[in-house]
């Protein structure tokens, strides 16, 4: 397959839109703020995916214009309804930028990120820690996000799908699962991607067999596995040499 | 899910002080992925977690007489201690055939001792997932219940340890292992320290399927010690599932020997996924002493830990398959170089 230029993204790869390529918390806050705008007056091409994400972001702004907005650093955030004694106050860097998050101390790291911050890269699956769907990293470490409590990543650096592309590139893994056709519906994705960088990193992609056995907490009911396997093959050597 | 308070104390006795403070209304929670998962199946109801990995004990040492891992290690550091993986390969693999890399880095080695079963009955017992239907009897949910398991889809259900109030299998691999290495579990609590040999740290359900653990209200398992046996490096853990990874055993057996040549000097046998605690195998140990490992001596030494065997309506081949993992087991570890 071709290789896409930079600024298009890939089909059912969630990793170029405008979020993403916000190097900084200024975007972030400006993407938070024009996307009400977008999936209304300004931007007629509605599609799912920008009013899902307009939705989040609305629902954000909304709260986080009254009184007990808590958002700092530049993210947008909901302030928890639960009483105080059940939130968690949380200080995390997530994909380069740093958060300070006032959070429902039930919440999932994956809820916080999707609903909160909406970064809808990880993917809620099983939300039971069963099909990967949701790998992040935290501190470099590859972990399912639906069964971590977002309380834990205080002090942490989270990375997610958003935040491994620089400069309007791809991401080595990414190119590679576009070259090899690592995917059909695209929804396992980002989490596929996430756990298959860790994998390389871990020193766990030496051999197609021990690729499988390391990638089988993430599961891909399209059954694109042998694209998947050659994908992080290829991508383990281009990531090796740096 | 109820609301609840999270708290993250920095040392053991300030987390046995917010236990105590809670009124024995507070769990203590590691990286999560039982109790969150069963906080959302509505199995596991705590009104208040005190996040218990930030309060040290997370050193793996090797060094000594014995290998000591402290509780808060993760099961991937522990799988990946070069020490452990060259001269126990029965713990790192235990380890690495546990779960998926994802949980590894998030679970640790002592909160992993604490795994709940994974009995569907069990899991879906609180009626959480509204299109599963029923709530469903379960003695270990709810004492005195009943069981649904009992006459029900038992396919994954216990064979040996089992009462008439639960067949559940204790789920882990770890514990197998640690069980067939005569691990001491150290434990830190509100009236101070003891330590406990693993086989102590599990009860049989009889009738009383919903305690599971000799541990005290507030308990907090601190520290792994494991005594170094030359039995180490012949040794292995093999898991038989229904897929080739990622899932939780069908039937599992932890062997180490220590050979004279061809003779059996020493063995020790544990058994996963057929019995409702890590299962022992002292008949078949015994048996193998002094013999030369063969086949047909693995066979016959691992029919004895089948011997009481209980089968219920559709998990009767597990007995064979059990034997034959054990079996298998026994082989493997005494073809790798001690």
């Amino acid at each position: 397959m071709a290789r896409r230029a930079s600024n298009q993204p890939p089909p059912g790869l969630e990793t170029r839109d405008s979020r993403s390529s916000a190097p900084n918390s200024k975007a972030l806050d400006d993407q938070a703020a024009s996307s009400p705008r977008q999936s209304g007056a300004t931007n007629f091409a509605i599609d799912r995916r920008t009013t899902l994400k307009g939705a989040a972001a609305v629902m954000a702004l909304g709260i986080n214009a009254g009184d007990r907005a808590t958002a700092q650093d530049g993210l947008a955030a909901v302030e928890p309804i639960v009483p105080t004694e059940n939130r968690c106050v949380v200080r995390t860097t997530i994909n380069g930028q740093p958060v300070h998050l006032t959070i429902d101390a039930r919440a999932s790291l994956l809820d916080v990120l999707r609903e909160t911050l909406a970064l809808t890269g990880a993917k809620k699956g099983c939300d039971h820690g069963q099909c990967g769907a949701c790998t992040v990293h935290v501190d470099g470490r590859r972990v399912a996000s639906c069964l971590t409590f977002a309380a834990k990543v205080d002090g942490r650096d989270v990375t997610t799908i958003e935040g491994i592309g620089s400069d309007g590139e791809l991401h080595v893994m990414q190119q590679a699962f576009i070259d090899h056709d690592a995917l059909q519906c695209g929804y396992c994705t980002p989490g596929q991607i996430m756990a298959a960088i860790a994998c390389v990193n871990e020193g766990h992609a030496r051999s197609p067999d021990e690729i499988r056995e390391f990638m089988s907490g993430n599961i891909c009911r399209c059954g694109a596995y042998p694209g998947i396997v050659a994908a992080i093959t290829d991508a383990a050597g281009k990531m090796r040499r740096g | 899910m109820e609301p609840i308070a999270y708290s993250v104390p920095t040392s053991a006795e300030q987390a046995l002080r917010e236990f105590t403070s809670s009124g024995g209304t507070a769990s203590y929670v590691a990286g999560g992925t039982t109790l969150f998962d069963l906080m959302k199946l509505r199995v596991e109801r705590p009104s208040r977690l005190i996040d218990v990995t930030r309060i040290g004990y997370d050193t793996i040492s090797t060094s000594g007489s014995e290998l000591r891992i402290g509780t808060n290690a993760t099961m991937s550091d522990v799988a990946a201690d070069p020490a452990i993986a060259s001269d126990y390969p029965i713990l790192s693999e235990a380890l690495l055939k546990g779960a998926s890399q994802q949980l590894r880095n998030m679970a640790t080695v002592g909160a992993n001792l604490l795994q709940r079963t994974r009995c569907a009955y069990f899991r879906h017992g609180a009626g959480a997932i509204a299109s599963a239907g029923a709530v469903y009897p379960c003695n270990k949910l709810r004492p005195g219940s009943g069981c649904a398991a009992i006459g029900g889809l038992d396919r994954a259900q216990a064979l040996l340890g089992v009462s008439d109030a639960c067949t559940a299998v204790s789920p882990g691999d770890w514990p197998v292992a640690l069980t067939a290495l005569d691990a001491q579990i150290h434990i830190l609590g509100p009236n101070g320290q003891r330590s406990l040999p693993i086989s102590a740290l599990y009860r049989l359900p009889g009738d009383t399927p919903h305690l599971e653990f000799e541990l005290r209200p507030g308990d907090l398992i601190t520290e792994i010690v494991i005594p170094k046996t030359g039995a180490g490096r012949r040794s292995t853990y093999h898991k038989v599932r229904d897929r080739e990874s990622y899932a939780f055993a069908l039937a599992s057996a932890a062997v180490a020997l220590q050979l004279d040549g061809r003779r059996v000097g020493r063995a020790h046998v544990a058994l996963g996924g057929v019995a409702t605690k890590p299962w022992r195998a002292p008949a078949t140990e015994a048996f193998l002493i002094g013999k030369t490992i063969g086949r047909e001596t693995a066979l016959e030494a691992a029919r004895l830990a089948f011997a009481d065997a209980q089968p219920g309506r559709h998990n009767g081949f597990k007995i064979e398959l059990g034997i034959r993992t054990l079996a298998d087991a026994v082989m493997i570890a005494s073809e790798r170089n001690a």
